[in-house]
C-alpha cells in the first residue's frame, strides 16, 4: 500500500531533482540564450531582444577566431600526445612489474591532486629557470602534463577489467608480445582510449589557470574571454561557446554509444571464474 | 616421500614404449614463500588423455601453465617431445590451451578467432580457410562462423575455444577446467564430445579438473595431485580399486578405512588385524610398505547378511561383525551404516538388484563380508 506520506515524499524528491538540474543548467542556458541577444553597446548582460546577427558572423571579432584556432590546435595535439603516452604508461603499470612502478603510479596522479594555481606557477618558474620561451609549446607541454593523469586512470581501468587470459590466449596461439598488443590488447582497450581522448580534449580546451601562467603572448579561447571581459564580452564568444557545447554533446553521445557497445560485449562474455 | 617415488616408477612405463610427449623433471614452482609445485616428475605418453586431478590449490593449474609456458618453473626441466622448452616463451611452444574462461577474442568473429593461430603461422589463405572450416565442423559450429563470441552460449563459446586450439594441430592440447563454468547437463554432454574428439584427432590432451567423476569418465590416465605433488598416478580403475593413499581413497568416491596392523604373511596372502577382526589382502599390496597402514574397502563391494541366525560367511572372505545403526533406501541401492564390534562405522551400499529384498533395519546384527582382492591398503596419514 502506498501511503500519503509515500506520495508526498516522491513529489518532494522529484522537485528536488528538478531544482538540482535547473541549478546546473541555468548558466549554460544563459550562455546559449545570450548568443541570440540583440545587444546595444559593448555589454551583453541584459536581454534586449532576439537576433541571429551574431550567428551570421561568428568570426567578426578580431582575435577571437585566432584564439579559438589556437585552443583547438593545442587540445588536438595534447589529446594525441596524451593518449599515446598514457596508453603505454597504463600498459606498463598494469601489465609489467618493474622498479619504480609504484612511484610511477603515484607520480602520474600527482598533477590531478595539485591545485591548478600551484601547478601553473611552478611550471612558469621552471620554464623561466630553463629560459624556455613561453608560448604555444609551453601551453601544450603543461596541458599534456595534467591531462596525462586522467588518461592513465581511464585506460588503466579498462585494462584492469580485461581478462588476462585473453592476452595469454593470443600468445598461446603464436603471437609475440608486439602482435598481442596490436591485435588483441589495443582493440580491446580502444573504448577506454577514446573516452580518455575525449576527456583530455575537454580538459585542455577549457583550461584557463595553467594556460594563463604559461602562455606568454599566445592567446587561447579562455584567455581571450578573460581579457575581453573587462571591456565587454562580444556575443560571438557565446556563439562559439554554444558551438563547442554542441560539439561536446555530440562527442559525449558517441562516447556513451561506444562504451555501451563495449559493455554489452563484455557482459555477454559470461562469467569469468577465478583460477583455481 | 613414498608416494613420490611410486609416481616416478609408474610414470616411466609409457603405453606403447614410445618416448613421452610431455616430460616434467624435478619441477618446482614457488610463489614467494608458497610452494605451488614441489619437485614434480611426470611423463605424459603420446596420444593419451591425461588428467591432473586434485582439490583447488594443489598445483594442478600451475603445472599446466608451466607446460604452456605461462609460468616459469623455479627449478627443474620441462620437455616437449624430447626438446627442452623450459625457457621457451608460450608463442614458440607447440601446445595450445583451452582456458577456463575460454578467453575468446571478443572483438573478432568466431571464424577470426579460430583463424588467429594459423594467421600467426602464415598459413596460405586457401588452406587456412579449409582448416578453419574443418575445425568448426569438428565442434559442430560450422553454421555460426560469422557470429561474435558474445552472441553465443557458454557451451558454444567453449567449443569455439576448443576449435581455436585444435586447428593448429598442436602436439598437445592443455585444458584448464574447460567445463567448469557450465551447468551439469551440458558438462556431461561435452565430456562425451571431448573424449570423442580426442580419439578422433589423436593429440595428447592434458586436462586439469577438480571433478573426480569428470577425470574418471574422460581420462585414460589420471594423476591425483595434492600439495604440489602427485599422490598417485594410474588409470581410473587402478586409482579407484587400489588407492595407495588415504587422500586418494577419499578423494575418488567413498571408502571405508580401518586402522590395521600386519600380523602375518603367507604366500600371496597377507593378514591384518583390524580392530580385532582378521582382514586378508593380496600380499603384493604390502610389498615395500612400512609405517602405519589402513585397510580399506569400497562400500559397494561389501555384502551384508543377517548374523543373528548364525549365517555362514563364504569361505575365504573377509568378514566384520556388527549391527546396523542406520539404513536409508535411495532407490538404486540401500545405504547402510554398520557399527562393527571393533567400534568402526562402515558404509555399505547394497544394490537394489532384485525385488522385495529385505532391508535390514537398525539394530540388526549383521556380517559385512567381501573378497580379499577387493581390499586395498593405504598409508595412514599423520593426524588423520
Amino acid at each position: 500500500m502506498r501511503t500519503r506520506v509515500d506520495r508526498i515524499r516522491d513529489v518532494l524528491i522529484g522537485a528536488w531533482a528538478v531544482l538540482a538540474i535547473v541549478y546546473l543548467f541555468i548558466p549554460i542556458f544563459v550562455i546559449v540564450l545570450f548568443s541570440f541577444n540583440d545587444n546595444k553597446g559593448r555589454f551583453n548582460f541584459t536581454w534586449q531582444g532576439f537576433t541571429l546577427r551574431h550567428w551570421k558572423d561568428p568570426f567578426a571579432v578580431e582575435g577571437l577566431s585566432d584564439a579559438m584556432v589556437t585552443s583547438l590546435s593545442i587540445a588536438a595535439l595534447c589529446t594525441v600526445i596524451s593518449i599515446t603516452l598514457g596508453t603505454f604508461v597504463a600498459l606498463a603499470i598494469v601489465r609489467y612489474r618493474f622498479v619504480g612502478r609504484g612511484a610511477t603510479n603515484t607520480l602520474v596522479f600527482l598533477p590531478l591532486a595539485t591545485p591548478e594555481v600551484v601547478l601553473g606557477a611552478a611550471l612558469l618558474g621552471w620554464f623561466l629557470t630553463m629560459s624556455f620561451a613561453r608560448g604555444f609549446t609551453t601551453v601544450l607541454i603543461a596541458h599534456v602534463m595534467f591531462t596525462l593523469g586522467y588518461v592513465v586512470i581511464t585506460i588503466r581501468a579498462r585494462l584492469e577489467g580485461m581478462d588476462l587470459h585473453i592476452e595469454e590466449a593470443a600468445q598461446d596461439l603464436g603471437a609475440n608480445q608486439m602482435t598481442t598488443i596490436r591485435k588483441v590488447t589495443l582493440p580491446l582497450i580502444a573504448p577506454g582510449i577514446v573516452a580518455a581522448g575525449l576527456l583530455a580534449f575537454a580538459i585542455s580546451i577549457d583550461d584557463f589557470v595553467v594556460s594563463n601562467f604559461n602562455a606568454g603572448q599566445t592567446v587561447t579561447f579562455p584567455l581571450f574571454v578573460y581579457g575581453a571581459a573587462r571591456q565587454g564580452v562580444p556575443p560571438q564568444v557565446n556563439v562559439m561557446a554554444t558551438m563547442l557545447l554542441g560539439l561536446a554533446l555530440v562527442l559525449m553521445f558517441v562516447n556513451v554509444a561506444i562504451q555501451r557497445r563495449a559493455a554489452r560485449r563484455d557482459a555477454a562474455l559470461g562469467p569469468q571464474p577465478a583460477r583455481v | 616421500m613414498q608416494a613420490h617415488t611410486t609416481v616416478v616408477a609408474g610414470a616411466v612405463e609409457t603405453a606403447d614404449g614410445a618416448g613421452p610427449d610431455i616430460g616434467l623433471y624435478d619441477v618446482t614452482k614457488r610463489f614467494g614463500e608458497q610452494v605451488a609445485v614441489d619437485e614434480l616428475t611426470l611423463e605424459i605418453p603420446k596420444g593419451s588423455f591425461f588428467a591432473l586431478l586434485g582439490p583447488s590449490g594443489c598445483g594442478k593449474t600451475t603445472t599446466l601453465r608451466m607446460i604452456g609456458g605461462f609460468e616459469e618453473p623455479t627449478s627443474g626441466r620441462i620437455e616437449l617431445a624430447g626438446r627442452d622448452v623450459t625457457d621457451v616463451p608460450p608463442h614458440k611452444r607447440d601446445v595450445n590451451t583451452v582456458f577456463q574462461s575460454y578467453a575468446l577474442f571478443p572483438h573478432m568473429t568466431v571464424e577470426k578467432n579460430v583463424a588467429f593461430g594459423l594467421e600467426r603461422k602464415k598459413v596460405r589463405r586457401d588452406e587456412l580457410r579449409r582448416r578453419v572450416g574443418e575445425a568448426l565442423e569438428l565442434v559442430e559450429l560450422g553454421a555460426l562462423a560469422k557470429r561474435r563470441p558474445t552472441q553465443m552460449s557458454g557451451g558454444q563459446q567453449q567449443r569455439v575455444a576448443l576449435a581455436r586450439a585444435l586447428v593448429n594441430r598442436p602436439q598437445a592440447l592443455l585444458l584448464d577446467e574447460p567445463l567448469g563454468a557450465l551447468d551439469l547437463r551440458l558438462r556431461k554432454q561435452l565430456q562425451i564430445q571431448l573424449s570423442h574428439i580426442q580419439r578422433e584427432v589423436g593429440i595428447t590432451f592434458v586436462h586439469v579438473t577438480h571433478d573426480q567423476e569428470e577425470a574418471m569418465t574422460m581420462a585414460d590416465r589420471i594423476a591425483v595431485m595434492r600439495d604440489g605433488r602427485i599422490d598417485q598416478l594410474g588409470s581410473a580403475e587402478e586409482l579407484y580399486d587400489q588407492p595407495r593413499t588415504e587422500f586418494v581413497a577419499n578423494f575418488l568416491g567413498s571408502s571405508n578405512l580401518i586402522d590395521a596392523a600386519l600380523v602375518a604373511r603367507q604366500g600371496d596372502v597377507a593378514e591384518f588385524d583390524a580392530g580385532g577382526a582378521r582382514v586378508r589382502v593380496p600380499s603384493r599390496l604390502v610389498d615395500g610398505r612400512d609405517g602405519a597402514l589402513c585397510v580399506g574397502v569400497r562400500p559397494e563391494k561389501i555384502s551384508l547378511r543377517p548374523a543373528d541366525a548364525g549365517a555362514q560367511v563364504p569361505d575365504g572372505e573377509n568378514s566384520l561383525l556388527g549391527h546396523v545403526t542406520d539404513a536409508s533406501f535411495v532407490g538404486v541401492s540401500t545405504h547402510y551404516i554398520v557399527r562393527t564390534d571393533g567400534g568402526h562405522d562402515i558404509q555399505v551400499f547394497a544394490q537394489n538388484a532384485g525385488a522385495g529384498l529385505e532391508t535390514l533395519g537398525p539394530g540388526r546384527r549383521v556380517a559385512a563380508t567381501w573378497q580379499p582382492e577387493y581390499t586395498f591398503v593405504v598409508a595412514k596419514e599423520a593426524g588423520a
